[in-house]
């Protein structure tokens, strides 16, 4: 055996842990840990594995409603019931930290990664979204070209690993952002289909039980992953590419089908997945969960790589492997069936009733630690939180109005804003012949044809309003994702979440992630859907500095029935057009000010949850009495960039262009604060003239203010807005919104 | 009538195969690549997907699965086979269908719904359709650029072998309108003995109205038809333009 380092203060401090930590180690352990230990220690009290600066926020957050059957945090997944007997398990995670350094692999591997949660849960997964952010690819920064290369990298990646698995990725977001120069953040969501009384658990039940790994062998690729992915963003980031692992989708799709056909059988106790701190945390988690302890022989694992040490075993992050705990009698079932899908599998230890993680080498003793102090005993800190610079305000009339045709054209060409076609044509998005609602609708509709329920998914969080103003920010993201889904007919159903911030250790940045805990908290409150799981990325910091809060948010809804499916574009000439939630008035954190002004300052749009919820449940009164031929929220660009988009978005342009003919009246207002104020809380709609009147009527009724506002039709789309005209042709419109990023990224 | 689609390592798209058949009431089997046999079945899918991962090139490992012997053997005998994607890759590298399938010429996976237009219904599988017909069928690959020499090509218009052609909404076969950079935009293909068809677009996904298409069904139907599993009606008309919904 190689001789082990002799732990020193600076070993320890290179583990990133503390004096002060490593003397907890000691007095769990009641004696010095060795060079293993140590490393087992330092993943699992990372931040990435133990949330150990933010698990106190985390608890802010509502878990529980009627159709909660797993909480957050219980298990690799909520699990959320639908009806029928049916369930979804679904959850978003971050993999920002690999993409900086590797592009490609590391949103591959966060595809898998967030793959795998959900099939540990016993669900068949059936589609992803993505939610990413990265630094601008146009304009004369020297960082675009890297940013382009990150973007294409990332996109390229995640369609990699999606399509050959085979799970469709039929929405989600991309914005860019000089705050995200050097820090893109890559968010990937996937959701799972399962029976009530398929859910799987992560605890390593029945003492005496054998336990198995299978799937890929282990390699040095990953080595401490979530160890790397706790600290700071710095030049020498590159030289961590080694932490970085290497995805295989094939052998995940193996994975997979095995899983699933042995989750089918009797013969399954417990299951894990290795993904962040791969053996450590499997074993020390399932033990921890089933209040049992683990011993596993390190000799006994599939290895790639010859001379690998305990250290360098248990610490590797190789993709593709699962950890599970077999009935005892049952091994045979397992064994053939991942010797039909031609998977490394061994049986690598046994369930025991000491507590602890015991690890051996050839049966010797290399690691010995007690499993729930491990797993769930991290320290848990109160950072100090303190509100940074109140950001600049908005002085209308200093802010020169231009030329509100050119501005946009400008909005719709913004890589923000603009048609994400280059992205979600490289996803194979119709694999499962489920999607309904295509990419680039307000949210994606997907039929899960085993379960025959529609669902609709959307992700959201607007960081410019959560820089601005965080806690603000982050209800604004819960609402949005609310009326995204209300636009497609949905009803919300629960949450998951995503939470990018800087180092946790800045007071100003702590702050920032309090705020929009308590903002995401307000928002679940409000609309009484629970957060059933997520992540939280810290560090996400270059040495530029934080990027812009990003609490991403995930949400879920279901759609009753089939009728009530509804999508963002125009469907007809003739229809009339009815705004819903008032014209509005607030310019502040708008994409017009950030794009055409170059001014990123609030004040950020005021939300009211009693009214914007009402608006919801009125836009689906109105769809379920099949009144609404489109609906489309609100949100960057405002008013016009809204009709522009439901004028441009059809997924099969007609012949005939259908374009708008719009005219607005809001004594007091400049036209440019009409056009492109972000007020929340707003609609489009379409629908047939004659039935203007019933609709409304019904919005008067619950006090929803509500206008019509035009016509669809024609090759124009022309407004006039006080008086003023201005007008574009929709095949303008169209070069500026189809083409943008593609032409970035071919420039 | 029964069928089979055949499940490689890496397939994807066996499950939407099955369903599809099955929704059309034909009795649906997988069958796994290490089996040896395919008999008593009337209609073979090699599906979609990345059979061993892609890994060397498309279809290159799948055509050594223990199951393409008595695949070649089924299909010798005149049985109806179809590939559709990774399934049409695979018979062109098991030579079974002439050429080879390339990188798209924009070196991305592109996938969307498709236009692509029927050129000959002298076949099984499109016979219900009439020549010219436009369907709207969803295509999603990395490797879909058919690629074939010249004498391949002059036999294959002579022998009326291209079915499937990539089009606008207007039908026209202009560049433009070629997704992946085929040559003569050319999507789907046929053998000499007019039983084994290889198609890149995938009717499996087009044959549910509230998938934006059902076009693909007529695929199926036609396949269903020339076997006798359903009779040939009025209401089975071919479609002279898209079904799609728009």
């Amino acid at each position: 055996m190689t001789v082990e380092p002799k732990i020193t203060p600076e070993l320890v401090a290179k583990h990133g842990l503390t004096p002060d930590e490593y003397e907890r180690i000691k007095s769990i352990l009641k004696r010095e840990p060795n060079f293993t230990e140590l490393g087992i220690f330092s993943v699992m009290w990372s931040e990435h594995c133990s949330y150990k600066n933010s698990r106190k926020e985390l608890r802010k957050f509502p878990t529980t409603g009627d159709r909660v059957l797993v909480k957050a945090g219980e298990e690799n997944a909520g699990v959320i019931d639908i009806g029928d007997g049916w369930a979804i398990a679904f959850k978003m995670e971050s993999h920002n930290h690999p993409s900086a350094v590797e592009p490609f692999q590391g949103a591959a591997t966060g595809v898998g990664g967030i793959i795998r949660d959900i099939f540990t849960m016993g669900a068949r997964p059936v589609f992803s979204l993505n939610s990413l952010r990265f630094g601008p690819i146009t304009g004369d920064s020297p960082n675009v070209k890297t940013n382009r290369r990150l973007f294409a990298g990332v996109v390229s990646g995640i369609s990699h690993y999606g399509n050959c698995i085979g799970i469709p990725t039929i929405g989600g977001e991309v914005y860019f952002d000089e705050s995200y120069d050097g820090n893109p953040l890559v968010n990937v969501f996937n959701l799972g289909i399962l029976k009530h009384e398929q859910i799987a658990r992560g605890a390593a039940k029945g003492v005496g039980n054998p336990v198995f790994y299978v799937g890929a062998e282990t390699g040095r690729d990953g080595l401490a992953g979530a160890a790397f992915a706790s600290r700071d963003l710095t030049e020498e980031s590159k030289e961590d590419r080694p932490a970085v692992q290497v995805g295989d989708p094939f052998r995940e799709k193996l994975l997979l089908e095995a899983c699933l056909e042995l989750l089918a059988t009797d013969a399954v106790a417990g299951i894990q997945d290795m993904g962040a701190a791969g053996l450590t945390c499997s074993t020390c988690e399932t033990a921890s969960r089933g209040g049992t302890g683990v011993e596993i022989d390190l000799a006994k694992v599939p290895q790639r790589e010859t001379g690998m040490t305990p250290y360098e075993t248990m610490l590797s992050e190789s993709q593709e492997r699962m950890l599970i705990i077999v009935k005892k009698g049952h091994e045979k079932t397992v064994c053939d069936i991942f010797a039909k899908w031609d998977l490394p599998y061994a049986e690598v230890g046994v369930v025991k009733d000491d507590g602890m993680m015991r690890v051996l080498n050839h049966g010797q003793v290399v690691a010995e630690i007690p499993a729930r102090q491990l797993a769930d005993e991290a320290p848990l800190y109160d950072r100090e939180a303190k509100a940074g610079a109140t950001p600049p305000q908005l002085d209308l009339a200093k802010l020169a109005e231009g030329d509100n045709h050119a501005a946009l054209l400008s909005l719709l060409a913004h890589p923000s804003i603009a048609s994400k076609n280059w992205v979600y044509r490289q996803y194979d998005h119709t694999v499962r012949a489920g999607t309904v609602v295509v990419p680039g609708s307000d949210s994606a509709v997907f039929l899960v044809r085993e379960a025959n329920k529609l669902l609709a998914a959307t992700s959201d969080c607007n960081g410019l309003y959560c820089a601005l103003d965080p806690r603000q920010g982050a209800r604004i993201a819960i609402a949005e994702g609310a009326r995204n889904l209300a636009c497609a007919g949905a009803m919300p159903l629960a949450v998951t979440d995503n939470l990018n911030f800087g180092n946790p250790h800045k007071p100003e940045n702590f702050w920032q992630l309090r705020e929009s805990v308590e903002g995401l908290a307000e928002g679940c409150r409000a609309f009484d859907v629970p957060v059933t799981g997520g992540n939280v990325s810290l560090y996400n910091e270059s040495p530029a500095g934080a990027i812009d809060p990003t609490p991403t948010v995930g949400m879920v809804g279901i759609i009753e029935e089939e009728r009530h499916v509804t999508s963002s574009y125009f469907k007809a000439a003739g229809d009339a057009i009815i705004l819903i939630g008032g014209f509005g008035d607030e310019l502040g954190a708008s994409h017009y000010l950030k794009v055409v002004h170059g001014q990123k300052i609030g004040p950020v749009p005021k939300l009211d949850f009693a009214r914007e919820r009402a608006t919801h449940d009125a836009l689906r009164a109105l769809i379920k009495s099949r009144f609404v031929k489109s609906a489309h929220d609100l949100s960057e660009g405002g008013l016009a960039v809204a009709l522009a988009e439901s004028t441009l978005a059809h997924p099969n342009p007609p012949p005939q262009p259908l374009g708008a003919t719009i005219e607005i009246n809001a004594p007091g207002l400049r036209v440019d604060q009409l056009l492109f104020n972000e007020t929340q809380g707003r609609i489009v709609i379409t629908a047939k003239p004659t039935d203007v009147g019933p609709i409304l009527l019904l919005l008067e009724m619950r006090g929803i203010p509500a206008h019509r506002i035009g016509t669809v039709g024609g090759d124009m789309f022309k407004v006039t807005a006080n008086g003023a005209h201005v007008g574009w042709s929709i095949a303008e419109l169209r070069t500026a919104w189809y083409d943008s990023i593609a032409n970035a990224m071919n420039a | 009538m029964k069928a089979a689609v055949i499940r490689f390592p890496g397939s994807n798209c066996d499950q939407d195969c099955v369903l599809a058949l099955s929704e059309l009431g034909v009795k649906t089997d997988y069958v796994w690549h290490k089996d040896t046999s395919v008999a008593g079945y009337d209609l073979v899918v090699l599906p979609g997907g990345f059979s061993y991962g892609d890994y060397l090139r498309c279809g290159a490992i799948a055509r050594f699965s223990p199951i393409m012997k008595a695949v070649k053997e089924y299909a010798a005998a005149g049985n109806l086979l179809l590939g559709i994607c990774n399934g049409f890759q695979i018979l062109c590298e098991a030579g079974l269908l002439p050429g080879a399938l390339i990188r798209n010429r924009s070196l991305h996976f592109v996938c969307q719904h498709q236009n692509v237009r029927v050129e000959d219904i002298s076949n099984p599988f499109l016979h219900l359709c009439r020549t010219g017909a436009r369907l709207r069928i969803p295509i999603a690959h990395g490797e879909g650029s058919y690629s074939a020499d010249a004498a391949t090509l002059l036999q294959l218009e002579r022998q009326n072998r291209i079915l499937l052609r990539y089009v606008n909404n207007n039908g026209a076969a202009i560049d433009l309108a070629n997704p992946n950079g085929s040559v003569e935009s050319i999507a789907g293909i046929i053998n000499e003995g007019r039983n084994v068809f290889g198609l890149m677009p995938h009717p499996e996904r087009a044959c549910d109205r509230r998938l934006g298409s059902d076009d693909g069904r007529i695929i199926f139907e036609s396949i269903l038809a020339s076997l006798g599993a359903i009779s040939l009606d009025e209401d089975a008309a071919a479609p002279t333009t898209s079904r799609s919904l728009t």
